[in-house]
C-alpha cells in the first residue's frame, strides 16, 4: 500500500492534467462553458430558497436568518460530495480502456473525480462569499481559518469512499443504482435543510453516526453562525473516522487494483 | 544480459457469469458472504507455464494462433495485469504499443491529448515538452494540433498515438499488431521507426500475424500455441514449424500472403498461380498425388534445418498416390531468402522416365554438397504431370539455413582453389 502511494506521487502531473481536462471536457461545446459552473450552484441555492421561503418557509425555525446561506453551507459541499461518490462508481468502466491497455495506477480516475468536484466546489466559493456580503453576515477570521480543515477532511472521506465504490461497482454494477437512492437517503439524515438542533434528542443520536452530518454542522459554524468555533471535538473524531475509512477504501482498491483489467 | 525474463508464467481469467453476479450482490447483502461469492464459475488457462528470455537490443517475434496467449504475455510483460504464477522480469523502461491513442479524450486538443497520453506513458511533463514537435512531426499533424481530437480521422488519430508512445523513448518496446492498421507509408515510417531503435540497441517484442514481418525483422521467435511456449530459436525455423502445425490441423496451407488461398475441396484441378515464381508461399493441386512430408537430412542422418556449406544433404519426399498414375514427375527447387531461385530440377529435366506411382513412396533427392553461401533458403517441392500441370506444390514452405565459417558473397559456392606463381607468395589457403 505503501509502494501504492509512493507510485500515486509520481502520477500527480498526471493527475492535475486529468483535472484540467476533467473540466475543460466537461463544457467544451456549450455556450456559456466554464460559467456554468457559477451559475449551476446558483440556481440550486435559488431553487432551495424560492422552495424554503416562499412555498414552505415554516419549515424551518424563524431563527435560522438568512435561511439562503445556512441552506448554501450545507448544500455546496453535499453537491460535491455526491456527485463525487455518483461520477466514481462509473470511472473505471468508463476508463476501461485504460485500465486494459496502458500501465497506470487506476487509483488516478476516483481521484481526479474528487479533485475536479473540489474545484467545482471551489468555483461555487464566489457566490457564498457574495452571499456573505449581501447579507452582512459577519464571519470572524478565526472561525474562517478552520474552513480549509474542514475541506480537507471532507477530502479525505470522500476519496476513500469513492475508492471503495469505484472498486466495488466493477465487480457489482448494482452499486451504482444503489448508491443513488442511498445518497437521498444520506442527503436526509444529514442535517442540511434542517438544523441538528430541530432533530428530535433519539434521532440526532443517529445523526451523529454520520460522518456528513460533522462535516456539514462544521461548514454551517463557520459561515453561518456567529461565534467562535465550538466543534473541534466533533471535528476531530470525524477526522478520524475519514482518515479510517480512507484507509479502507484505499485497501479495498489495493486488493481488486488486479482484478479490474480483467473485469471492466 | 536479458531485457525481459519470463519464467514459468501461468495466467488464469477467471469468468463470472452474468447472472450469478446479480445473485451475488444480493446474496453478498444477506449473508455477507462477499468473499466467498468472488469465487468464479469458471477458469480459463491463457498461458500455462510459458518461461522465456529475450536478451538487450534483440527483436524478438511472438507468432501463434488467435487466442493463444500472445496478447495475454504481452499485457503481463507490460504490467498491465500480473501473472497468477511465475514471474516476468523487464529491465528499463517499458513502453506498449498495444492500443494507439487508448485514454485520448475526444473533446480536447491533440496538444493536450499529447501532453495527458505522455503522462501515462510514465513522461515527465519536461520531457513531453522537449519532444513535443517531434511527435507532432512525426505524426504530420503541425496544422491540426489545436483542434480537437474528436475531429481527427482514424488514421490521424493514429499516427499521433503511435508518435506518443515511440516518443516515450523505451529500452523494451512492445508492439501489439498495431502495423496491420496503418496504411502503406505510415507502416513504412513505423518500420523505419523500428529499425532505428534496433541500431540504438532498444528491445523491441513484436507480437504479430504477419509472419513475414517476423522473418525479416526478427532476430528470434517465439511460437505459442495454446498457452504453452512450442518453439523458440531462428525466427524462420520457427514460422516453418507454426505454419506446417497450422497446414497439419486445416489441410491446406495459407500461407500470410497469399492472395488467393487454394480450396482444399474444389473438385476442379487448381493449377496455382500463373507466374510460379511470383507466387508467394502455398500449396496447390489436384491431389491426385501428394506429397504428404519433406525432410531435410544432414550428414547425421537426423531430420535438420541447419546445414553447414558443403555439407551432404538429402530431401526426402514423402509421397502417397490417392490413384495409379502413369504420368508424373518429382521437382525441387532451391530459392534464397530475397526469392531468387538458386537452383531447380526435376526428374524430366534429368531424363528421368516415368513408370508407375501408385500408393505411398519416399523420394530421396540427394546433394553431394551442398554448395551454397551463408544464409536462409527455402524449398519448392512438388509432384506433377509431364506437362507440369500440378498434383501436389508446396511453394516456399520448408525453410532450411546454411552455415559457413566464410563470409563469402552471392548464392553459389563453386568448389575452387586458390594458386599463384610468379612473384605472389601467400599462406593459409
Amino acid at each position: 500500500m505503501l509502494a501504492s502511494f509512493r507510485t500515486l506521487f509520481r502520477y500527480r502531473a498526471l493527475i492535475s492534467s486529468l483535472v484540467a481536462r476533467e473540466l475543460r471536457a466537461r463544457y467544451r461545446g456549450s455556450v456559456l462553458g466554464v460559467v456554468w459552473s457559477f451559475v449551476n450552484p446558483l440556481l440550486l441555492l435559488l431553487i432551495y430558497t424560492f422552495v424554503f421561503t416562499v412555498v414552505m418557509p415554516a419549515a424551518h425555525p424563524p431563527e435560522l436568518q438568512p435561511f439562503a446561506l445556512f441552506l448554501f453551507a450545507g448544500i455546496l459541499p453535499w453537491t460535491w460530495f455526491s456527485s463525487s461518490l455518483l461520477e466514481s462508481t462509473n470511472v473505471l468502466i468508463a476508463g476501461g480502456n485504460l485500465i486494459k491497455k496502458v500501465m497506470f495506477p487506476a487509483e488516478v480516475l476516483p481521484i481526479v473525480t474528487v479533485l475536479a468536484g473540489l474545484v467545482h466546489f471551489c468555483f461555487g466559493l464566489p457566490i457564498l462569499v457574495a452571499f456573505l456580503i449581501y447579507y452582512r453576515v459577519p464571519v470572524a477570521p478565526t472561525d474562517l481559518l478552520w474552513f480549509p480543515l474542514v475541506v480537507l477532511i471532507q477530502l479525505v472521506l470522500t476519496t476513500g469512499l469513492a475508492l471503495l465504490v469505484s472498486a466495488l461497482t466493477v465487480h457489482f454494477r448494482d452499486v451504482r443504482d444503489l448508491l443513488a437512492n442511498l445518497l437521498t437517503l444520506w442527503f436526509f439524515a444529514t442535517p442540511i435543510i434542517y438544523p441538528i438542533s430541530q432533530a428530535p434528542e433519539r434521532v440526532r443520536r443517529l445523526l451523529n453516526l454520520n460522518p456528513f452530518t460533522h462535516l456539514a454542522v462544521a461548514y454551517q459554524e463557520v459561515l453561518f453562525r456567529p461565534g467562535p468555533f465550538s466543534q473541534v471535538p466533533r471535528l476531530a473524531a470525524v477526522a478520524v473516522a475519514s482518515g479510517v475509512i480512507f484507509l479502507v477504501g484505499y485497501f479495498v482498491f489495493d486488493r481488486l487494483r488486479d482484478t479490474f483489467a480483467e473485469e471492466v | 544480459m536479458n531485457a525481459i525474463e519470463a519464467r514459468d508464467v501461468h495466467k488464469v481469467y477467471r469468468r463470472y457469469g452474468r447472472r450469478k453476479q446479480f445473485a451475488t450482490l444480493k446474496s453478498a447483502l444477506l449473508t455477507g458472504s462477499v468473499l466467498r461469492d468472488l469465487h468464479p464459475d469458471a477458469v480459463f488457462e491463457a498461458l500455462k507455464g510459458v518461461s522465456f528470455d529475450v536478451a538487450r537490443g534483440r527483436t524478438f517475434g511472438i507468432v501463434g494462433r488467435n487466442g493463444s496467449g500472445k496478447s495475454t504475455m504481452l499485457k503481463l510483460i507490460a504490467g498491465i495485469g500480473k501473472p497468477t504464477s511465475g514471474t516476468v522480469r523487464v529491465e528499463g523502461r517499458v513502453s506498449a504499443l498495444i492500443e494507439l491513442g487508448a485514454g485520448f479524450h475526444p473533446e480536447i486538443s491533440g496538444r493536450e491529448n499529447v501532453f495527458i497520453n505522455g503522462l501515462m506513458l510514465g513522461l515527465s511533463r519536461r520531457e513531453i515538452a522537449r519532444r513535443f514537435d517531434e511527435i507532432v512531426r512525426f505524426a504530420e499533424l503541425e496544422e491540426f494540433i489545436d483542434a480537437p481530437v474528436k475531429t481527427y480521422s482514424s488514421g490521424m488519430y493514429m499516427r499521433l498515438g503511435f508518435a506518443v508512445a515511440i516518443n516515450v523513448d523505451p529500452d523494451v518496446l512492445l508492439v501489439d499488431e498495431v502495423l496491420a492498421v496503418g496504411d502503406e507509408s505510415f507502416t513504412h515510417k513505423c518500420l523505419d521507426k523500428f529499425a532505428e531503435f534496433r541500431r540504438r540497441g532498444r528491445t523491441i517484442l513484436l507480437v504479430t500475424h504477419s509472419l513475414d514481418l517476423v522473418t525479416r525483422f526478427c532476430d528470434e521467435a517465439l511460437w505459442l500455441d495454446a498457452g504453452v511456449a512450442k518453439l523458440q530459436g531462428d525466427p524462420k525455423r520457427v514460422i516453418d514449424a507454426y505454419l506446417m502445425a497450422v497446414a497439419g490441423t486445416e489441410n491446406i496451407q495459407l500461407a500470410a500472403r497469399q492472395p488467393e488461398p487454394p480450396d482444399p475441396g474444389s473438385p476442379v484441378p487448381d493449377s496455382g498461380p500463373a507466374d510460379m515464381f511470383k507466387a508467394g508461399e502455398g500449396r496447390w493441386g489436384s491431389r491426385e498425388a501428394e506429397i504428404t512430408r519433406v525432410e531435410t537430412i544432414g550428414a547425421s542422418g537426423q531430420p535438420a534445418h541447419l546445414f553447414q556449406s558443403g555439407e551432404r544433404v538429402e530431401i526426402r519426399l514423402h509421397v502417397r498416390a490417392n490413384q495409379r498414375l502413369r504420368d508424373f514427375a518429382f521437382g525441387v527447387g532451391i530459392f534464397n531468402a530475397e526469392g531468387v531461385c538458386c537452383y531447380g530440377t526435376n526428374t524430366l529435366i534429368d531424363g528421368g522416365v516415368a513408370d508407375e506411382l501408385a500408393g505411398e513412396g519416399l523420394v530421396i533427392f540427394a546433394i553431394d554438397a551442398l554448395n551454397l553461401v551463408e544464409g536462409t533458403y527455402k524449398l519448392d517441392v512438388a509432384v506433377h504431370r509431364q506437362d507440369g500441370v500440378p498434383y501436389d506444390y508446396h511453394r516456399l514452405l520448408h525453410t532450411f539455413r546454411v552455415k559457413s565459417r566464410l563470409r563469402e558473397v552471392g548464392i553459389f559456392r563453386p568448389p575452387h582453389r586458390w594458386s599463384f606463381s610468379g612473384g605472389i607468395r601467400m599462406s593459409g589457403l
